[in-house]
């Protein structure tokens, strides 16, 4: 794999942008691998890079229905945070934050990392006790965040009207190292750099069965025929259910569209990213000027990644009361992904009933953020049968009763 | 925007007007129940690619819980019907088997 660097811009610049190569390889699948990894998403693909990277595991492949990266990874608004409330996610969530930090130069890949700062509203008083908690709760878990009141609020994000009628602002928690980066490099990043080690990645390739032998996963079959290994990892997402009842296994999780819109660019306004839980929605502005806004869930199961009209009225109506600037943006975009929600709402990384298959699953509306950490400790659970990261995130929590109870903690953006 | 009839007041629901609930035909777990049981109850959901049996209720309406069956891949409706039963009446069947030839309520029951 040729660097990229300044000198290669320049050394390009000179002979007309001829020796760029493909960034990953497009090969036919061999007959059997190691590890396979079905999903490449973020997830799946940061996973192998992980398998490869910490463990020396390279015999990989990533087996991806449509086309790399373009399910959740490429739909989400790209927030990035670690402010949660209970320690496993805190744990898990930090590792990616402080992962992501150093992405770029790791992938030699710029995913554009940009650590603005992650400004969570509280609009009611249940909300402040709750973030000053989880301020609390993040001293003692060593995630920098603060809670912060109004008029800092104010001063950190002028465009906000902080007395607001109905939802005024009273505070708000606030993580100055956490902020955006461009969900498609990461994507592309982890390709390249998994190619690179020489793991396959196969896309438009859709699997349509797991062969079973004994209690033991033995291959995939695939529209690209058939392909065995020794260790299976089912990275997902929406599909989840799906690829799992191939494997003969049951999940808790529904799958349900999760949309967003993208305004008209404008000049920069907003330098961080702001969540407003009660009322539902979350802005920030991306590199062109467009305003980036993550709406609500839909209440009923579906797999095709269309929203309902209504969640885009209720998400805006919301927004206009505390930024009433945004009243004269026109919208320019609006699209769905379809996210797996666990009853908890915490992700599943877990073994499973079927020897030698793992999941990576359940990451809902809040995956993004989690994709290195994800798949650094998938990774080890995957080459080891543990690891620490993944330990309280079994599919067992929920026959024992060991919830990981976020959707309280952070409200319904999580 | 997702329509659905409500059995009980013939209403043409638009979703807003609607909650949704849910799985449907799921088994109640109870005293004397072991563990996997509760879980299966409790969590485990059938969340097919296609035929969908689920709970609604016309929140904003008549109050009352009615079932639907829908495509989770096309979100085509084939029917909605009363709660008060343990599986879909022959119209709805004959309506998801006049595009999934497949399906059979058997085959939910072993998903779910």
């Amino acid at each position: 794999m040729k660097r990229y660097s300044a000198f290669a811009i320049a050394r390009e610049a000179f002979r007309f942008h001829s020796g760029w190569e493909r960034a990953w390889r497009s090969p036919a699948p061999k007959k059997k691998y190691k590890v396979i990894v079905i999903g490449a998403g973020g997830h799946g693909l940061a996973t192998a890079y992980y398998l490869g990277k910490n463990h020396g595991i390279t015999d990989v492949a990533v087996i991806e229905k449509g086309w790399l990266g373009g399910g959740n990874t490429g739909r989400n608004t790209t927030i990035i945070r670690s402010n949660y409330l209970q320690d496993p996610s805190a744990a898990i969530y930090e590792k990616a934050r402080s992962l992501y930090e150093t992405m770029s130069q790791d992938l030699n890949y710029n995913v554009m990392f940009s650590p603005r700062g992650v400004l969570m509203l509280a609009q009611t008083h249940h909300e402040v006790r709750g973030y000053q908690r989880t301020a609390y709760a993040n001293a003692l878990q060593g995630v920098k965040t603060e809670f912060i009141d109004a008029q800092t609020v104010k001063e950190i994000c002028p465009i906000m009207n902080i007395d607001g009628p109905r939802y005024p602002v009273l505070g708000g928690l606030f993580q100055a190292r956490g902020g955006t980066a461009r969900h498609d490099a990461v994507a592309w990043g982890y390709a390249r750099a998994c190619s690179d080690m020489g793991m396959d990645i196969i896309q438009q390739c859709e699997v349509t069965g797991v062969t079973r032998e004994g209690g033991e996963v033995k291959g995939v079959t695939t529209t690209k025929g058939d392909i065995a290994c020794e260790k299976l990892s089912i990275v997902v997402a929406g599909n989840s259910s799906h690829v799992a009842e191939m494997a003969g296994f049951r999940l808790p999780i529904e799958s349900v569209a999760l949309q967003a819109l993208v305004s008209e660019p404008i000049k920069p306004c907003m330098d961080i990213v702001v969540m407003a839980n009660t009322v539902h929605g979350y802005l920030s502005q991306s590199d062109k000027g467009e305003m980036v806004i993550g709406g609500g869930t839909d209440g009923y199961n579906n797999y095709t990644q269309r929203g309902s009209f209504q969640h885009v009225e209720e998400t805006v109506r919301a927004l206009i009361e505390t930024f009433p600037m945004l009243s004269r943006l026109k919208m320019l975009r609006q699209w769905g992904g379809i996210v797996d929600v666990t009853g908890d709402r915490s992700p599943i990384l877990s073994k499973t009933p079927l020897g030698n298959c793992f999941i990576n699953a359940g990451w809902g509306t809040g995956g993004f953020k989690a994709i290195p950490g994800s798949g650094w400790a998938m990774a080890e659970l995957v080459a080891t049968g543990h690891s620490p990261l993944t330990a309280e995130f079994g599919l067992d929590r929920f026959k024992e009763g060991r919830f990981i109870d976020e959707s309280v903690a952070a409200g319904v953006a999580h | 925007m997702l329509i659905l009839e409500c059995p009980y007041c013939g209403v043409e629901a638009e979703e807003t007007e609607l909650h949704a609930g849910g799985q449907a035909h799921i088994k109640r777990e109870t005293v004397g129940s072991d563990d996997d049981a509760f879980e299966h109850y409790l969590f485990s959901r059938a969340n097919p690619r296609g035929v969908h049996l689920e709970r609604w209720r016309h929140a904003n309406g008549c109050g009352k819980w009615f079932h639907a069956a829908r495509s989770t891949t096309t979100l085509e409706v084939f029917g909605t019907y009363s709660a008060q039963t343990f599986e879909p009446p022959k119209a709805i069947v004959d309506a998801i088997t006049a595009k999934h030839p497949n399906w059979s309520f058997d085959q939910w029951k072993d998903l779910s």
